[in-house]
């Protein structure tokens, strides 16, 4: 029995693919946190006054917050003093008009991260906003979209070039107060995506962004902020990765979503932030904030995620259905091993009248990885009808790794209809032979297994995304068969 | 073909096989039937590789090599195929995915190209038709939800795609209706060829009156007790097995 359990964990170790750093000169603050760094963040982007006010006014605000300490996740203090707020890529000149005045060595990087961005813009048809550290580096197919009358540009131009909008929305879902992290994002951020789909206009392609720590010691901390007028549709997708270091780096990003009368906004991950060593040695700390606003009647906010990386994640991405018949979704995969660990889930806030969720999340730990899942469905003595769906599995691979389950049901109307199910098992030594019998390697054998469990969740991205949510998943539970 | 020679085998520290000892030949069909619990699974569960298993004495030759060194995988592509008295349920992963997988690393395994899924579906479009396979069958997760029959038929279905050169067939007659049998058996028989054999574990003779078998042994307690021919399964059935251990202990 016990080689068994050793043959799988073998093959769990796993070596991180997109651990190169990118050699590009860089334009750093010195670390440390005051009110004079943000303001030297506002005045490099030559932000709006209002925009200052509300930097300081959230970063006053966080001084006066403590970290949560309620995640079921353990690490040392972290150091705020001791970290870079801004770092960008130095340009020549003026920012880049095209990408043809991208720096070569950026392209480069993304060729090697799997995403030619060309190549990708011919090929899949696929917008890319690619966020390096905390600066957005380019922009495509913005022609196209704007068309259309979609808006898709880095935040910073956003706030240049529409700032009635930025003003209207910024903090609207996600205020400054809400929690430490959030706080300290609205004091900080330097960059992110904005993207606004008008009235009636269904986006006429996947829209995407790539996220990438290169610089050593810095934070990342993007925000992002879509907002999907009446009756308007977009997808949404986003995919990070950063470079081996021996120290932990912070990730904390705020993600904003805002949905009118018969918007559907869509929005998938797919992580891989640096997961640390097999000895549970760097990786990135990924704290993020994310929630949508179902505001408007029949409007529809689903989040997918796929999540492999990071040492720690504590992100809950969530919807306010505020609109009578609105729908919030949730589709999770979490993936922890070696020594990482993620305590992740949703909130669904029920409080328009028929509004619906759903929650499917599907944690895989391995090696001496923990995985939470912890989960709130409220329905409001407003949401009469309300419906939600809960189904959380964890499977463990190994006997060193854990899982964990904190759902919290808050029902104050009665009219409301809630399901939870919830599974706990072990990947099937049955299983592992049964394919064995028929030819396949235990290697591929998990692999299959695993991607099979979670194939609810990786029906509902793109396709191209499935493809490389599959593969991630394949990478991070590879490696030497013992 | 196989010649296993005086194994032993046991489990968590309990002996299991005490001493079998049986040649196959190609082309040849043996049957093994024998009480509950007589190691008639176990037997079939160390020559497919299940981990878990030691074996204590004796060893496995298969077409000229050491089976019992190789890993179970090596094992399935070198041709040796079980189909199992409990099929296992593989939850997401669709049917045509696995199997072509697995027919894929056997040719692999052969230096043949690998199948893409248009020549596949071509390629088990008629086996399924023969054991009267739905269509939708290939779409629906490894054994998921299938009835008891309909996961022993996907073993024979299995078995016609990737043809083994020794097939080891555990009670797949058990839970078969009676037109089920008919056609699994005539699916088992379709696979019969001079350079092929096939090991069949049953308790029952209403499987051996189609899958005709050219040697009938009987295992109790982890030995062959006795061997003979297509007639001692019809024997079997009438008198059961209490005569064949009683004949047994006066002579020893
Ligand atoms: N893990 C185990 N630990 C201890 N005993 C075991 C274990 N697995 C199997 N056995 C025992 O080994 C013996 C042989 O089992 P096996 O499954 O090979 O029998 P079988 O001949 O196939 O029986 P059946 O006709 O019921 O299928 C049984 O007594 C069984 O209880
Ligand atoms: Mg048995």
């Amino acid at each position: 029995m016990s080689t068994a359990t050793e043959t799988i964990e073998g093959l769990v170790k796993q070596d991180y693919k997109y651990g190169f750093v990118t050699d590009i000169e860089n334009e750093s603050a010195p670390p440390g946190l005051s009110e004079d760094i943000v303001r030297l963040i506002s005045s490099k982007k030559g932000e709006p006054e209002f925009l200052l006010e509300w930097r300081l006014r959230a970063y006053r605000y966080w001084l006066t917050m403590t970290p949560p300490d309620w995640p079921q996740v353990h690490y040392p203090p972290i150091d705020f003093q001791d970290i870079i707020y801004y770092s960008a890529p130095k340009r020549r000149g003026d920012a880049p008009k095209s990408l043809d005045e991208v720096d070569p060595k950026l392209l480069e990087m993304y060729a090697k991260l799997g995403i030619p961005l060309r190549e990708r813009e011919r090929l899949a048809g696929v917008a890319v906003d690619a966020v390096l550290d905390s600066v957005s580096v380019g922009t495509t197919f913005k022609e196209k979209l704007a068309e259309k009358g979609v808006i898709f540009c880095s935040f910073s131009e956003a706030v240049r070039e529409h700032p009635d909008l930025v003003k209207k929305h910024l903090g609207s879902v996600v205020p400054y107060t809400d929690n430490y992290y959030a706080a300290l994002n609205s004091a900080v951020f330097s960059d992110g995506s904005f993207c606004y789909i008008p009235k009636g206009v269904r986006c006429p392609m996947e829209l995407s962004t790539y996220f990438r720590i290169n610089a050593a010691k810095s934070g990342q901390f993007e925000r992002t902020l879509i907002v999907a007028e009446e009756g308007s549709h977009v997808s949404y997708l986003e995919g990070c990765t950063a470079p081996m270091r021996d120290e932990n780096q912070l990730h904390a990003a705020v993600v904003e979503l805002v949905a009118m009368d018969g918007a559907e906004i869509k929005y998938s991950t797919v992580q891989n932030w640096y997961p640390g060593d097999e000895n549970g040695r760097g990786g990135i700390f990924n704290f993020v904030t994310k929630r949508g606003l179902a505001k408007g009647r029949c409007s529809k906010i689903s989040w997918t995620q796929v999540e492999t990386g990071s040492a720690i994640t504590w992100k809950y991405p969530s919807c306010i259905l505020q609109g009578d018949n609105s729908v919030g979704e949730f589709y999770s995969v979490a993936v922890t091993n070696n020594y990482q660990q993620a305590d992740t889930g949703t909130k669904m806030i029920h409080i328009g009248k028929n509004t619906k969720s759903t929650i499917i999340s599907k944690g895989i730990s391995a090696g001496r990885g923990q995985n939470s899942y912890r989960g709130l469905v409220k329905i409001m003595k407003s949401a009469s009808h309300a419906r939600n769906f809960s189904q959380c599995d964890s499977l463990l691979i190994g006997n060193r790794c854990g899982a964990h389950t904190f759902p919290y049901i808050e029902v104050k109307n009665t009219t409301a209809r809630v399901e939870h199910e919830a599974t706990t098992s072990k990947i099937g030594e049955d299983q592992i032979f049964y394919c064995n019998q028929r030819g396949l390697s235990t290697q591929d054998a998990v692999n299959m297994i695993v991607n099979g469990y979670c194939k609810e969740v990786f029906r509902q991205l793109p396709m191209e995304f499935a493809v490389e949510a599959q593969k991630l998943l394949g990478v991070s539970l590879e490696g030497s068969v013992g | 073909m196989l010649e296993i020679r005086n194994l032993h085998a046991g489990i968590d520290g309990k002996q299991i096989l005490k001493g079998v000892t049986l040649t196959i030949n190609p082309g040849e069909v043996h049957a093994i039937m024998g009480p509950n619990g007589s190691g008639k699974s176990t037997l079939s569960a160390v020559l497919a590789g299940r981990d878990g298993y030691e074996v204590t004495a004796g060893e496995v030759i298969y077409q000229g090599k050491s089976l019992l060194e190789m890993a179970p995988e090596e094992r399935a592509r070198e041709g040796v195929f079980l189909a199992f008295q409990y099929p296992v349920e593989i939850p997401g992963v669709n049917s045509t995915y696995f199997l072509k997988a697995a027919l894929n690393e056997v040719r692999k395994h052969h230096g043949l190209v690998e199948l893409d899924a248009i020549e596949f579906l071509a390629l088990v479009k008629d086996k399924m038709k023969a054991l009267e396979l739905r269509e939708d069958f290939l779409k629906r997760p490894v054994n998921e939800g299938f009835s008891g029959g309909e996961k022993k038929k996907n073993e024979i279905f299995q078995m016609a795609v990737l043809e083994p050169k020794l097939a080891i067939l555990d009670e797949t007659d058990s839970g078969l209706d009676i037109d089920a049998l008919k056609v699994v058996s005539a699916g088992v028989n379709r696979l019969r060829r001079a350079d092929n054999a096939q090991l069949v574990i049953t308790h029952y003779q209403r499987l051996l009156a189609y899958v005709i078998p050219d040697f009938v042994h009987v295992l109790c307690d982890g030995r062959i007790v006795r061997s003979g021919g297509k007639e001692l399964a019809l024997e079997l059935e009438q008198r059961g097995y209490d005569w064949i251990l009683s004949e047994r202990n006066h002579t020893a």
